[in-house]
């Protein structure tokens, strides 16, 4: 259990939050022009890293806003929080 | 040579103030090359270096386990064995471990203390009452022991869930599977261990992969803490950490790793005889031989590989119980752990061979993999040997995120996932 510092609102608990998984997974341009395996690359394939992460969460019980936070899955320590459209700070 | 384990040699040893028992499992350096290198010494890759060397005749093959055998998830799951799914490819896997779990302990000659006490599983509301149902059937359909049970039945068969029709969700209904149950967790690794060991496999622990060679689309060896190991073939059975090894491979997979709790009580004097989930509500409970009652917790819904998890799940899953079970209201919970679990988007697990030469995973059995252990090891060696899956885990490729043939088991097995 950790806190996190919502963009919007400020320190809550992570209680109030919904993780939202892998971030910067962009949605293909011309989902007809896709091969299987493509879609498969889009769908299910994760980085799923251990150590920092990109990842996005939502303020489900707060703002509802969507917000990306980078984090260290081996430890839960966080390292950046940046809102959705804003550049990802460098690592 | 192997020593048997009977009564006669409990009654020598304890002549001996059991000082003088042999060793279970060697304690052997990595050799230069082997045939086929495990990596993880769970009950899952311990299974499956077993099989190898007693059905395939590979001997000359190592089991490598960064920390000790059986300290990763074979040592924190819940042990509940069942076999109820809902789908004729999952049915045909998890049965197929049932069978073999039904004979474990004559065959390994180690007591893994299956106990085959039932599991039940509780219906909340209506959608529940049909899905269950519909399971029974599809269950019977393939040869898997069901029946469906009224409130009052369950009522019977674990006399201290609450019935009473005004708690939150009302225990509507249940399914019973007779021939399922628990089993001692750490005894099954450390019986495969001992089984695998004395058929010259070497388990070697300590020794965390480090990195993947490859020549091209082959696999030259593996690069660990106690040096380079070379092999043709490296089958991963690293749960929670497959993508950390197949990212040494520059291989992709379809997982992602959370973090899964569970807790157990102070121990008491035997009050519930059998398992008993709840998919609705989120709870499920055994109690262990010790006396403890066994609750199985909810993962999170994040990455993380902290082996932690967060207080909310454990106290969702706690309010939970005490709605069922009003009698265990003041007993106090003496452990809770976390074990990082893979879990793929389909829910069921991947026995595959990849598109590497030579390299094999068995990975993304989520929050449900013990009770497939001796299946999960059996079909995975039949791959390992065979460069081939057996008929019973061809469905679970890794190729089905690709084909979109996937054995969707989210809602579909008798508990959430």
């Amino acid at each position: 259990m950790f806190l996190i510092n919502c963009p919007y609102c400020g320190e809550r608990d992570q209680q109030e939050f919904k993780a939202g998984g892998e971030a910067h997974i962009e949605r293909p341009k011309q989902p007809t022009e896709l091969s299987d395996d493509e879609w498969a690359e889009y769908l299910f394939m994760r980085k799923n890293i251990k150590g920092v992460q990109f990842e996005r969460w939502n303020h489900a019980h707060g703002c509802r806003k969507w917000f990306n936070m980078v984090r260290d899955t081996s430890n839960d320590e966080i390292k950046a929080i940046y809102k959705m459209g804003e550049k990802p700070p460098a690592q | 040579m192997r020593n048997k384990y009977s009564l006669f040699s409990l009654i020598k040893n304890a002549l001996s103030y059991h000082e003088n028992w042999q060793r279970a499992w060697k304690d052997p350096a990595p050799k230069k090359e082997y045939d086929a290198v495990i990596v993880g010494g769970g009950g899952h890759g311990l299974a499956t270096a077993y099989y190898l060397a007693k059905k395939h005749n590979m001997n000359n093959i190592a089991v490598v386990e960064k920390g000790w055998i059986g300290g990763g998830n074979t040592g924190r799951n819940t042990t509940i064995i069942r076999s109820n799914y809902l789908w004729d490819a999952s049915a045909g896997l998890y049965d197929h471990a049932l069978k073999i779990w039904e004979g474990l302990s004559q065959e390994l000659n180690y007591n893994v203390m299956f106990s085959q006490r039932g599991v039940m599983n509780l219906a909340h509301n209506l959608q529940d009452v049909r899905d269950l149902k519909r399971r029974t059937h599809a269950n019977r359909l393939n040869g898997i022991d069901a029946v469906y049970l009224s409130t009052e039945e369950v009522k019977k068969f674990c006399p201290i869930i609450n019935t009473s029709p005004d708690i939150r969700y009302p225990v509507l209904g249940g399914t019973l599977q007779r021939r399922a149950g628990t089993a001692r967790h750490d005894a099954v690794a450390w019986g495969y261990a001992r089984g695998a060991d004395a058929m010259g496999v070497d388990i070697i622990q300590n020794c965390e992969v480090k990195g993947i060679k490859r020549n091209g689309d082959s696999i030259e060896g593996i690069e660990t803490t106690k040096g380079f190991i070379k092999t043709k073939k490296v089958g991963v059975v690293a749960a929670g950490h497959s993508s950390v090894i197949a990212n040494m491979a520059g291989l992709r997979l379809p997982l992602e790793s959370k973090p899964l709790q569970a807790l157990v009580s102070e121990p008491v004097k035997p009050i519930i005889d059998t398992v008993v989930m709840s998919n609705a509500v989120h709870a499920y409970v055994s109690q262990s031989d010790k006396g403890e009652l066994v609750i199985g917790a909810g993962t999170d819904d994040y990455v993380s590989y902290t082996q932690k998890g967060s207080h909310q799940i454990v106290e969702g899953t706690l309010n939970a119980i005490l709605e069922l079970y009003p009698i265990f209201s003041r007993m106090r919970m003496l452990r809770q752990w976390g074990g990082i679990v893979d879990i793929c988007p389909d829910a069921s697990p991947i026995l595959s061979k990849t598109s590497i030469k030579g390299l094999y995973f068995n990975c993304g059995w989520g929050t449900g993999g013990f009770k497939a252990t001796p299946g999960s090891g059996d079909l995975f060696a039949h791959t390992i040997a065979n460069d081939e899956p057996h008929k019973l885990n061809a469905a679970f490729n890794l190729n089905r995120f690709i084909s979109g043939d996937l054995v969707d088991e989210h809602g579909a097995a008798a508990v959430a996932h």
